[in-house]
C-alpha cells in the first residue's frame, strides 16, 4: 500500500528515509524543499483553496480552552476553515475508537486514513494535535493516502507532512490568514 | 488549569460530536461531590471497553471511577493485562506503565507533581491486576509502602493471570486449576491485604466488588487518606469469569458467594488516619 503515498517516489511512510528532517529555525519545508516561511504559507494557502474537500484537523490543544493561547488560536482557526473554505473535523481526543469511528465527524490518530478516506479529502491541516500523535498519523496518512497534508506545529514541525510551517503562534496564524486572503483573491476564489 | 483542560472553545463546539460535549455539559468535573448515584444520569468518564462482557473488573472501574473525588486532577497508573484494556477509553489522564513497575512509576509521578504543583492535590492512584501487584511487581509494590509514597493502589485480583489465558498468580487459591496451571496451586493465596499493614500502608481493605457504595466509599477514604498520610491500598475481588467458567451474569452472584469466604470484608485503618477520617466526616468530604 506505500507506494499510494503522495510521495509516489518514497515506498515508506517515514520521511526520514528519504533523509528529510523538520526545517531549521524561521524556516518551513515543502515536500523536499526548505522554504522561507512566507513562500510556504502561500503555497499552503494555494493547495487548500484548490484541491477536493480541503480540511482542517484541529487537535485537542487549540480545541480545549486551557490557555489564553488555546483561545486565541480558536478564534483564529475558525477565521482561517472561513477564508479557506475549508471543513473542519476535530481529532478532539487519542483514544482507541471501538468497534468504528464515525468519520464524518471525527478523525482519531490511530486510523485517520479512514476519515481521509471517507469524505475523500485531497489536503489537509493539522494543528494542535500533540507532537507523538501527529507524527503516528500522518505516517499512516503519508503511506495510505493522497491526501496533501500541511502540519501547522507549535513547535519544530513534521517532517512526515507535505509542507510544514514551525513556531506557529497566534501572531502567525494571524498572518497566514492574511497571506490566504491574498491568495484566494489572485485565485478568485 | 485543571478543569478547564475539558471546556470546549466555544469556536469548536458545532463540530465536536455530541458525545464530547455532553462530557463537558453533563460529566462530574468539578463537582463538589460526586458519587455511584451519578452513574444513572450523568456522564461517565467509561462507556466503551474492550472486556468480555460481564466481566465485574469493568464494572468495578466504573464504580472506582465515579468515587474519584477530582478526576481532573488525577492520573491513574496501570499495568499490563485485561485492566489496561480499558484505560485507553477512560476519559482521564492515565499512564501505562511496563507490567510490574506501576507502583515505581506512580511514585515517581507523584513526586513530581507535588513538587510542580505545591499547592494542589493532585491523586495518583494505581489500578492493576493481581499478577502485576502481587507477583511480578511485588518488589515495586511493598518499596511504595516502605517509604510512605502518598499513593492509592488499587489491586483488581480475579485470581489469575487473566490477559495471557489463565496462569496461577500468588492471589491463586490453594488447589485452584487453570487452564495453564493444570496441576493445581500448590502453596496458599498471598494475603497482600496484610502484608500492606506490616509493611506501612495507613488503610487496607479487602472487599469484593458486589456493592457499588462500598467500593465507592472505600476509594474515596483511600484518595483522601493517601493524599495526606500515606500509602493506602485496596484489594478488589473482581472475578475473571470467563477462566472459572461462569456466564456473563454471574460475576455478581460469584462475589457475593465470596464476600462470606476467602473475601471476608477486612479493614485496617491506622489511627492517624481515623482521626483524618472523623474529620473529613466532619467537613462534608465523605
Ligand atoms: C514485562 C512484561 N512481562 C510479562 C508480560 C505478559 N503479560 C501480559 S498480561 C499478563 C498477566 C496479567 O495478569 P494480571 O496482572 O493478574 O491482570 P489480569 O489480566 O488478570 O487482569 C502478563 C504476564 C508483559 N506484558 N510485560
Ligand atoms: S478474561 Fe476474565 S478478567 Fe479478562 S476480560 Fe474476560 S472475564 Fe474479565
Ligand atoms: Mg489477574
Amino acid at each position: 500500500m506505500a507506494n499510494l503515498g503522495p510521495a509516489y517516489y518514497a515506498p515508506y511512510p517515514v520521511a526520514t528515509y528519504d533523509g528529510l528532517l523538520t526545517p531549521p529555525e524561521g524556516k518551513a519545508m515543502l515536500l523536499t524543499d526548505i522554504v522561507d516561511e512566507e513562500v510556504a504559507m502561500r503555497e499552503v494557502a494555494r493547495v487548500m483553496l484548490t484541491s477536493d474537500n480541503a480540511t482542517i484537523f484541529p487537535g485537542p490543544q487549540v480545541l480545549y480552552a486551557w490557555s489564553e493561547e488555546a483561545k486565541k488560536k480558536a478564534t483564529l482557526i475558525k477565521e482561517m476553515s472561513e477564508v479557506l473554505n475549508a471543513k473542519m473535523i476535530p481529532m478532539y481526543d487519542y483514544r482507541p475508537k471501538y468497534p468504528k469511528i464515525d468519520p464524518e465527524v471525527e478523525i482519531n490518530p490511530n486510523h485517520p486514513n479512514l476519515t481521509i478516506w471517507h469524505n475523500n479529502i485531497k489536503a489537509a491541516i493539522f494543528i494542535g494535535v500533540h507532537c507523538h500523535y501527529a507524527n503516528v498519523a500522518l505516517k499512516i496518512v503519508r503511506s495510505e493516502t493522497d491526501c496533501y497534508t500541511i502540519g501547522m506545529c507549535a513547535l519544530s514541525g513534521h517532517e512526515d507532512a507535505m509542507a510544514t510551517i514551525r513556531d506557529q503562534h497566534a501572531e502567525d496564524l494571524a498572518r497566514f490568514i492574511e497571506i490566504a486572503k491574498e491568495v484566494k483573491q489572485e485565485l478568485g476564489k | 488549569m485543571s478543569v478547564d483542560i475539558y471546556k470546549i472553545n466555544p469556536e469548536f463546539r458545532d463540530i465536536m460530536p455530541k458525545d464530547i460535549l455532553d462530557l463537558e455539559d453533563n460529566a462530574t468535573w468539578g463537582a463538589e461531590k460526586r458519587g455511584i448515584s451519578d452513574l444513572t444520569d450523568k456522564k461517565e468518564l467509561l462507556e466503551e471497553h474492550s472486556l468480555c462482557a460481564g466481566c465485574p473488573e469493568a464494572a468495578a472501574l466504573r464504580y472506582i471511577l465515579t468515587a474519584i473525588p477530582k478526576p481532573e486532577d488525577t492520573i491513574i497508573v496501570n499495568s499490563t493485562g485485561c485492566t489496561s484494556l480499558m484505560f485507553p477509553h477512560i476519559a482521564l489522564h492515565t499512564v501505562h506503565s511496563l507490567f510490574g513497575n506501576q507502583n515505581a512509576v506512580a511514585s515517581g509521578i507523584k513526586r513530581a507533581l507535588t513538587w510542580r504543583f505545591p499547592d494542589k492535590d493532585k491523586d495518583v492512584v494505581v489500578l492493576a491486576g493481581d499478577g502485576a501487584t502481587v507477583d511480578i511487581g511485588l518488589d515495586y509494590t511493598l518499596q511504595s509502602f516502605f517509604r510512605q509514597e502518598k499513593i492509592t493502589t488499587i489491586c483488581f485480583d480475579n485470581e489469575v493471570y487473566a490477559n495471557t489465558g489463565g496462569q496461577e498468580s500468588g492471589s491463586t487459591p490453594k488447589g485452584q486449576v487453570f487452564k495453564m496451571a493444570p496441576k493445581g496451586k500448590v502453596f496458599d493465596k498471598v494475603p497482600m491485604w496484610e502484608l500492606a499493614v506490616t509493611s506501612g500502608c495507613q488503610y487496607s481493605v479487602k472487599l469484593t466488588a458486589s456493592a457499588p457504595k462500598a467500593v465507592a466509599r472505600v476509594v474515596r477514604e483511600a484518595i483522601f487518606i493517601a493524599r495526606e498520610l500515606g500509602p493506602t491500598y485496596i484489594h478488589l475481588y473482581t472475578p475473571c469469569i470467563l477462566e472459572i467458567g461462569l456466564s456473563a451474569s454471574e460475576g455478581l452472584w460469584e462475589m457475593k458467594e465470596q464476600d462470606k469466604d476467602r473475601f471476608v470484608s477486612f479493614k485496617y485503618v491506622s489511627p492517624e488516619a481515623e482521626e483524618f477520617l472523623k474529620q473529613c466526616k466532619k467537613e462534608g468530604r465523605l
